[in-house]
């Protein structure tokens, strides 16, 4: 157990790249961030922004021809960057536990619930099956699914959408882990089930302590549920702070042209505000600033790569960072 | 919850719905019902030899022997009673095809899953060895081994295993392939899940549906070819004829006017063949999504 101040989770200039026939692809180009006990943390990016990629990285899952080239993680103290596969096993699951996008998908139609949940227990504890009952009963209970005995006897397909990413929570949820990453798992659940998910989450996390990473690309999901906020475009991290900090006074361009787009926020009658242009291909971005060909404010310094501050409590990687 | 239907019932309604693939259901349950009490239905142990008499050879169907049994398919130039030698025919015929599938899946199946869930050049290794197998006539490959380890059930069953199990290694490779890429392998990685538990308890059951299909087909075709190897001489040994020797033995007199001798064993081989081939078509319409209405 470590203490309330030293982060769990603490990621140092890591670099995932991406070996192709057409080049080197740095899906994460330099990312650094940390994360403290029962604190959330929204990482915010675009489809490609190397969001994804950096939970991937996280859990030890980088699948050739990608590799981890540079930077390290450190999980409660100890760097995980260079661990082989079976020292990952004993994290996988266990320390670290990841929750997806569809919970349509990620459940094995064939297998009922407490095969999928116990086996979870047991690949990591020797425990009876009683004891691993208990503790099923227990994690489908804390995500509030009534009636947990029968539940456990049911396949997948006798629950509803929202039901199934409880189930899938309480399974990340079952042997406690430190860190949970969260791959935009409500994206495809409704709004009202969303809300009760996002809930729930903040509440275990709050009581747990466990450090959770909600991987979005909705900036309204993050506002209600993080604490943090590190926002990613083109592999690297361009603005990060405190959601207050952040989502009312953003530093960088591309955070308020993102904050802008929400349909929320703009005049009834006009037409949608964007960003325009498109992300660009990580293969073709060259040195500089990956965003100064959608910017506004773009100026001669920007064919250099602006620099940022880890320490400070806000701060953007950007030459003119709009003042607060 | 909506009326309880499990996935079982809903698999037999819809398989009840073809008329002609119950029929086939309800004919292959009398030939196995006949192929297992075979030495309880039949009227003599065609493979005593004690119990045959020559001169009761090639009697016509319905005709008395000399110690006054009538024989209702008549006999084979042996003596032998036709009836009880179909009886015995087709306990051999099913049970060689359905060990010989057995074997032949839990080869295919377990080369098939590992070659897709491990891919690179396990994948490269199994799937040209299957490529090579496949590029030659079964039956070939079936004669050139016989040829080699002589007569006998086993030796049957081992060509024929051989010939079989590359179909049903391509056939789970394909739908393992499919499965890998499905999120719940993903989750279980996650899990840190043990590679052995993520390929036969997670991937594998998912797989099963097209291998069903394959696998009945298949029980047809081993029955056949294992007819057909009989029927040239390479396939059981004389003294224990299958449904093919029998066909065999009676070609000779074909021409003669004795016409039983081959007949009869060949209609319950076609019968048998049908049945499974109907039941088979119907389990392929059901087991398939592509064809659900």
């Amino acid at each position: 157990m470590s203490d309330g101040t030293k982060p769990v989770l603490q990621v140092e200039n890591l670099q995932t790249h991406f070996f192709t026939k057409a080049g080197v692809v740095k899906a994460v180009d330099g990312v650094s961030f940390s994360v403290e006990r029962g604190q959330v943390m929204g990482l915010v990016g675009e489809s490609g922004s190397g969001k994804s990629m950096t939970g991937y990285s996280l859990m030890g899952l980088v699948d050739a021809p990608g590799r981890i080239v540079d930077g390290h993680i450190w999980l409660n103290g100890v760097d995980v960057t260079r661990h082989d596969n079976a020292d990952w096993r004993t994290l996988r699951g266990n320390r670290v536990a990841m929750i997806f996008q569809d919970p349509m998908m990620t459940l094995n139609p064939v297998l009922r619930i407490d095969t999928q949940m116990m086996e979870a227990i047991t690949a990591h504890h020797h425990v009876s099956r009683q004891e691993a009952l208990k503790r099923c009963r227990a994690a489908l209970a804390q995500v509030g699914i009534a009636s947990p005995d029968e539940r456990l006897q049911a396949y997948p397909h006798q629950f509803s959408g929202g039901m199934r990413q409880r189930v899938a929570i309480a399974i990340a949820l079952l042997n406690k882990p430190d860190v949970i990453i969260a791959d935009e798992p409500t994206t495809a659940l409704d709004v009202t089930i969303q809300g009760q998910i996002l809930f729930e989450m903040q509440k275990l996390c709050r009581e747990s302590g466990t450090a959770l990473i909600w991987i979005t690309h909705d900036l309204s999901v993050v506002a209600g549920l993080a604490d943090k906020i590190a926002v990613m475009y083109a592999g690297k991290i361009v603005e990060a702070g405190s959601v207050a900090d952040v989502l009312d006074r953003p530093m960088h361009p591309y955070t308020s042209g993102l904050l802008g787009s929400v349909p929320s926020s703009n005049v009834r009658g006009k037409p949608l505000r964007q960003i325009r242009g498109m992300t660009p291909s990580l293969l073709a971005i060259g040195s500089g600033c990956a965003f100064r060909d959608r910017c506004d404010d773009r100026a001669a310094a920007c064919e250099a790569m602006p620099t940022f501050d880890v320490s400070a409590p806000h701060a953007a990687r950007c030459h003119f960072p709009r003042l607060p | 919850m909506a009326a309880e239907q499990t996935p079982l019932r809903r698999f037999w309604s819809e398989f009840a719905e073809s008329k002609l693939a119950l029929l086939g259901l309800a004919v292959l349950v009398v030939v196995m019902v006949i192929a297992v009490a075979a030495p309880l239905l039949a009227p003599q142990n065609p493979y005593d030899l004690s119990q045959l008499d020559i001169m009761d050879g090639k009697l016509a169907p319905g005709e008395q022997s000399a110690a006054g049994k009538t024989h209702l398919l008549g006999t084979d130039d042996q003596g032998r009673d036709m009836l009880s030698g179909i009886f015995y025919g087709l306990r051999i015929s099913l049970g060689v095809g359905l060990v010989s599938t057995v074997f032949a899946l839990g080869i295919g199946l377990t080369l098939g899953m590992v070659a897709a869930y491990f891919g690179g050049w396990a994948d490269t290794l199994i799937m040209r060895i299957v490529d090579i197998q496949l590029s030659f006539p079964a039956i070939l490959i079936a004669l050139i081994l016989l040829a080699v380890f002589g007569q006998g059930v086993d030796k049957v069953v081992i060509a024929l295993v051989t010939v079989q199990w590359a179909y049903y290694a391509r056939t789970v490779r394909a739908s393992a392939l499919v499965e890998r890429q499905k999120e719940y392998v993903e989750a279980a990685t996650v899990l840190a899940l043990s590679k052995p538990r993520i390929v036969f308890r997670h991937m594998l059951p998912n797989c099963l549906p097209p291998l069903i299909v394959v696998a009945t087909v298949q029980v047809a075709h081993a029955i056949s070819l294992e007819a057909t190897l009989s029927f040239l001489g390479l396939g059981m040994p004389v003294t224990e004829p299958s449904l093919g020797l029998l066909i065999s033995n009676g070609f000779t007199y074909l021409m003669s006017g004795k016409y039983w001798i081959s007949f009869y064993p060949g209609v319950a081989l076609l019968v048998t063949i049908m049945a499974i081939n109907l039941v088979a078509d119907q389990l392929r319409d059901v087991l398939n999504p592509r064809l659900k209405k």
